[in-house]
């Protein structure tokens, strides 16, 4: 597949130069001595493009910002610098009519399959309120499109007059996959969609994605801290760390062959499913600096095993690594080392 | 009749028809339903399963740690002596002693007014004989042991000053301070990022190279059992359904569940394809279906499933399963 | 079917009667009985509530005046019922204005978040830190005495608590993923506050709603003894009492049996309160 950066194919939905920062509430005194107000920076200067009918990955562990990063894509939150581009328009700029076409062309499926429906109103009412506000049927037609929308989920018919409790985890999210679908988007946005779910009922969901992404040519971004499902469905994975892409390419290549140290102990730390290929050495040391105070040069450089002197002087640039395959480390700048994925020794 | 045997020791622990019902206004709900397995000095047990597979409360059963309206009934013989017979006051001395446990959520397990040393030396106290000198050198030792830097320094801190991966090393280190011979791990990387989960992971094995500890983790994570585990045991509405050494149920499954449970997990390599999962949702446990409790959500499943449940058999040394047609299972899984 | 786990087999239907709290059902029957009352008093009152009769002045109660009679010679179990329509409107009418300018000033303050809540959190502080009965009493002082002037006392201060309860419940509800979802979907701000936040926000003050009924019946009863509400000869259970206090010990009965009302109904309000908030809990 050749979905990605080519070059002049404007992207569907583009995000430069993102920076979000959530202010600590400060103390009184604190304003009055002209103290620097703390902020969490989530957002570092996030870049990363995606394309009409790609599933994009980003992965990262908590507190890398891809959460946030998800909520800038719908406009839940504004960025405080950069912007996200949906068609090349700026959706920071967008009002009235293109505001309301960009909230129905862009959705987002949410984590908690337990705060993320109305517990007072029935999956009719749920999904029967999404097809009304955006007008996408007339009203004599609506119960028939809930009808198709339960269908397309794979829920039972009698589903649609019940109320969220009285269906399970993985029935929840079916319901919320159905909302977004109501306004027949073309973009999904999925924060950690499956997370919540046990294992047999992660994989229901997980096809049912797959499946409706054929069926409707969705484009899909999947954010995820679970490397395993981000590989299996993206065509292009981003790699977030402290507020920032560090590498970002085909997830074959990505996976294959991280042209970043932090992917790299990403891979390594991810639990493999085969008892035949073990490592007893930890992958990654230490953990992840305070987002308050965020370290000079690298971001990784406190945690990295190959940084040295220029880590800690300069942040390296997201650079091109391979085809599509960019890296924001000083140590692969030269084309090498490429670090060969999950060297493990035999138990 | 034990899930997992090995003629060679003498197990470390061994747990015998282990029921625990819980009494609730809708009738008694069997949370754990005769389970049986033994833990051999120094081996790693993985209890796999998924909510409300019973793994978690099989754990605390094994302690009596299950709350009120909740009874246990079984064996569980520790060092020749029964844990759910013995009084409260023995069963106290064992607690935290020779047997430790730690739990997944770091930040409620820990006691937050007091700090990291006083946690550790109140289990010191209770179960060795060190003065007060000599216990805050162990307490020091501990924290080192477990990978906190700058442990004297840290000794002092309050909970809420360590992150969530340090949390667990704190309660790890507590768990050791009486040196058990048995830690019992109820999920204990579930709250933790990836690189931290494969940190403590690590130390967890370490720990147990070090001291020859046997260990018991409960976990959902197949990929954590296959890095972790020596052998494993899965569990399904309350009963184990299959068992046997890690290896040998990761390439050969027999059960249909365990199957399914491999196959919904992506493995990396047929990126994109529909993944096998299992359809429907795992049973509650206060409507468990009749027959093999897995048949509603069985490709395999035939008249018999339905009628009767399956004991846990024995198929080769150390292996065991319950199903009518593990063999079908196995020998389809050996096709594909 | 059978694959799907019995949390989504239907269970509403088992709920309706028979699981009805009993709080509500008996709050519920003497609430019930009460409005009967305050709306069809002459049905049930033997008696004019301001007839007098010279002829049986403080009778004790007996099988021709059920509570006795006062010191007019009224009948007080005719007064007492009777009272039931003066009190019951108070109940009414002292809490309903303030529940929905409450709950509508609430909800506005607690989805815009920010300086507004900071404002109104100084209202509420400054409103809070005068004991309540101090600052009706002084309003109503001012106003000059009757019921009409009770309503507007207690309604200017009244909503702050009902404004307080929900605009923190709907700062909660507001974090939830369902009101992300209906931003992102592009519902407008009224549609996410009265549609969406407002039903889940809405039960901790219903509940407050029936206390505060009970309340305002102990408010207007206390302002009717100090002859500042309901104005005699007017049947009322505060005016009722203050008749009786200078014969509590010859002729108990006239301030007791409205004092019993009042528990009584107060008691109604607590318990069908109690049970609406059983039965108006969210399941997740």
């Amino acid at each position: 597949m050749t979905l990605g950066e080519k070059p002049g194919d404007v992207p569907l939905l583009s995000v430069e130069e993102v920076v979000k920062r959530f202010p600590m509430p400060q103390s009184i005194l604190g304003r009055i001595a002209g103290r620097p107000r703390l902020a969490v920076n989530a957002l570092n200067g996030v870049n990363l493009s995606v394309h009409r009918g790609e599933t994009v990955g980003i992965v990262g562990e908590s507190g890398c910002g891809k959460s946030t990063l998800a909520r800038c894509l719908v406009r839940l939150l504004d960025p405080d610098d950069g912007r996200v581009r949906f068609e090349g328009r700026d959706i920071g700029e967008l009002a009235g009519a293109e505001r309301r076409a960009f909230n129905r062309r862009v959705q987002m499926i949410f984590q908690d399959p337990y705060s993320s429906l109305n517990p007072r109103m029935t999956v009719r009412q749920i999904l029967g309120e999404a097809l009304s506000v955006h007008k996408m049927r007339p009203r004599r037609h609506i119960s028939a499109r809930i009808a198709e929308l339960l269908d397309l989920v794979r829920l039972p018919q009698d589903a649609a007059g019940r109320y969220p409790h009285e269906f399970s985890g993985g029935q929840r999210q079916r319901i919320g996959i159905a909302r977004a679908l109501c306004v027949e988007p073309d973009v999904l946005v999925a924060d950690e969609l499956v997370s919540a779910l046990d294992v047999s009922v992660q994989a229901q969901v997980v096809n049912l994605l797959l499946q409706l992404q054929e069926e409707l040519s969705l484009t899909v971004v999947f954010v995820a801290h679970d490397l395993r499902l981000v590989r299996h469905i993206s065509h292009r994975v981003a790699v977030m760390y402290l507020g920032k892409v560090i590498e970002i390419g085909p997830t074959e290549a990505l996976f294959s062959a991280p042209r970043h140290p932090y992917t790299k102990a990403l891979l390594d730390a991810a639990p493999e499913l085969d008892p035949g290929r073990r490592s007893r050495q930890a992958a990654a040391r230490g953990e992840l600096p305070s987002p308050l105070d965020l370290p000079q040069g690298c971001l990784f450089n406190s945690r990295c095993p190959f940084s040295f002197e220029r880590c800690f002087a300069e942040r390296p640039l997201l650079g091109e690594r391979g085809r599509g395959h960019r890296a924001a480390c000083h140590l692969s700048e030269f084309g090498t080392p490429t670090f060969v994925a999950s060297v493990k020794a035999p138990a | 009749m034990s899930a997992v045997t090995d003629t060679a020791f003498e197990p470390a622990l061994s747990v015998k028809d282990l029921t625990t019902v819980f009494e609730t206004p809708g009738g008694p709900v069997t949370a754990v339903d005769a389970v049986s397995f033994d833990v051999m000095p120094g081996e790693v047990l993985g209890l796999v399963g998924e909510s409300g597979s019973g793994k978690s409360v099989t754990l605390r059963s094994l302690m009596r740690l299950v709350h009120a309206p909740g009874k246990v009934a079984g064996t569980v013989l520790w060092q020749g002596r029964d844990l759910l017979s013995m009084r409260e006051r023995e069963l106290r001395r064992v607690r935290g002693g020779k047997i430790a446990i730690i739990f997944q959520e770091p930040t409620t397990a820990l006691n937050p007014v007091l700090t990291v040393r006083v946690q550790i030396e109140e289990n010191l106290r209770a179960h060795t004989s060190l003065d007060g000198r000599q216990r805050r050198a162990r307490a020091i030792e501990l924290l080192d042991l477990v990978g906190i830097p700058a442990a004297e320094r840290r000794l002092g801190d309050f909970p809420h000053q360590f992150s969530g991966g340090m949390k667990q090393r704190v309660m790890i280190a507590i768990a050791l301070a009486s040196n058990p011979r048995l830690l019992l791990a109820d999920e204990p990387t579930t709250a933790l990022d990836v690189t931290i989960q494969d940190q403590i992971l690590k130390l967890i094995l370490d720990l147990r190279d070090e001291f020859s500890m046997s260990v018991v983790f409960v976990t959902h994570d197949l990929g954590v059992v296959a890095q972790t585990c020596d052998r494993m045991a899965v569990m399904y509405a309350g009963r184990i359904v299959e068992s046997g050494s890690v290896t040998e149920v990761f390439s050969e499954p027999h059960h249909p569940y365990t199957r399914g449970l491999l196959g919904s997990v992506p493995r990396g390599g047929a990126e994109r394809t529909l993944l096998t999962s299992i359809e429907g949702t795992p049973p509650s446990l206060a409507a468990i279906p009749a027959g093999c409790a897995f048949h509603p959500r069985c490709d395999f499943a035939v008249e018999r499933c339905i009628e009767r449940r399956p004991a846990l058999e024995a198929i080769a040394p150390g292996r065991m399963v319950a199903c009518f047609r593990q063999a079908d299972v196995a020998a389809e899984a050996a096709a594909t | 079917m059978t694959a799907i786990s019995p949390a989504a087999q239907p269970r509403r239907r088992r709920i309706r009667v028979a699981r009805l709290p009993l709080t509500f059902v008996l709050g519920g029957l003497i609430l019930g009985i009460s409005l009967i009352l305050a709306v069809f008093p002459s049905i049930f009152a033997p008696y004019d509530p301001i007839a007098m009769d010279y002829n049986a002045i403080l009778a004790p109660p007996s099988l021709s005046h059920f509570f006795g009679t006062d010191s007019f010679g009224r009948d007080v179990f005719a007064r007492v019922i009777h009272a039931y329509t003066v009190d019951m409107q108070i109940a009414i009418f002292a809490t309903t204005g303030p529940l929905i300018v409450g709950v509508i000033v609430g909800a506005l303050v607690g989805y815009a978040g920010g300086l507004t809540e900071t404002l109104f959190g100084r209202v509420v502080d400054a409103v809070i830190s005068f004991p309540f009965l101090v600052l009706v009493i002084a309003i109503v002082a001012v106003l000059g005495p009757g019921l009409t002037n009770m309503y507007i006392a207690v309604g200017v201060i009244d909503w702050v608590f009902y404004g307080r309860l929900v605009a923190g419940e709907v700062k909660v509800q507001k974090r939830l993923d369902y009101a992300d979802a209906g931003r992102a979907m592009g519902y407008t701000p009224a549609r996410i506050i009265f549609r969406h936040l407002l039903p889940n926000a809405i039960t901790p003050a219903i509940v407050y709603w029936m206390t505060d009924m009970a309340l305002a019946i102990l408010l207007g009863s206390s302002l009717g003894y100090l002859g500042l509400g309901a104005q005699p000869p007017a049947a009322e259970w505060g005016v009722q009492i203050a008749d009786g206090k200078n014969f509590m010990s010859t002729a108990w009965w006239i301030s007791v049996f409205p004092g019993v009302a009042i528990v009584v109904t107060g008691l109604g309000f607590s318990l069908f309160g109690d049970g609406l908030a059983e039965l108006l809990r969210t399941k997740r």
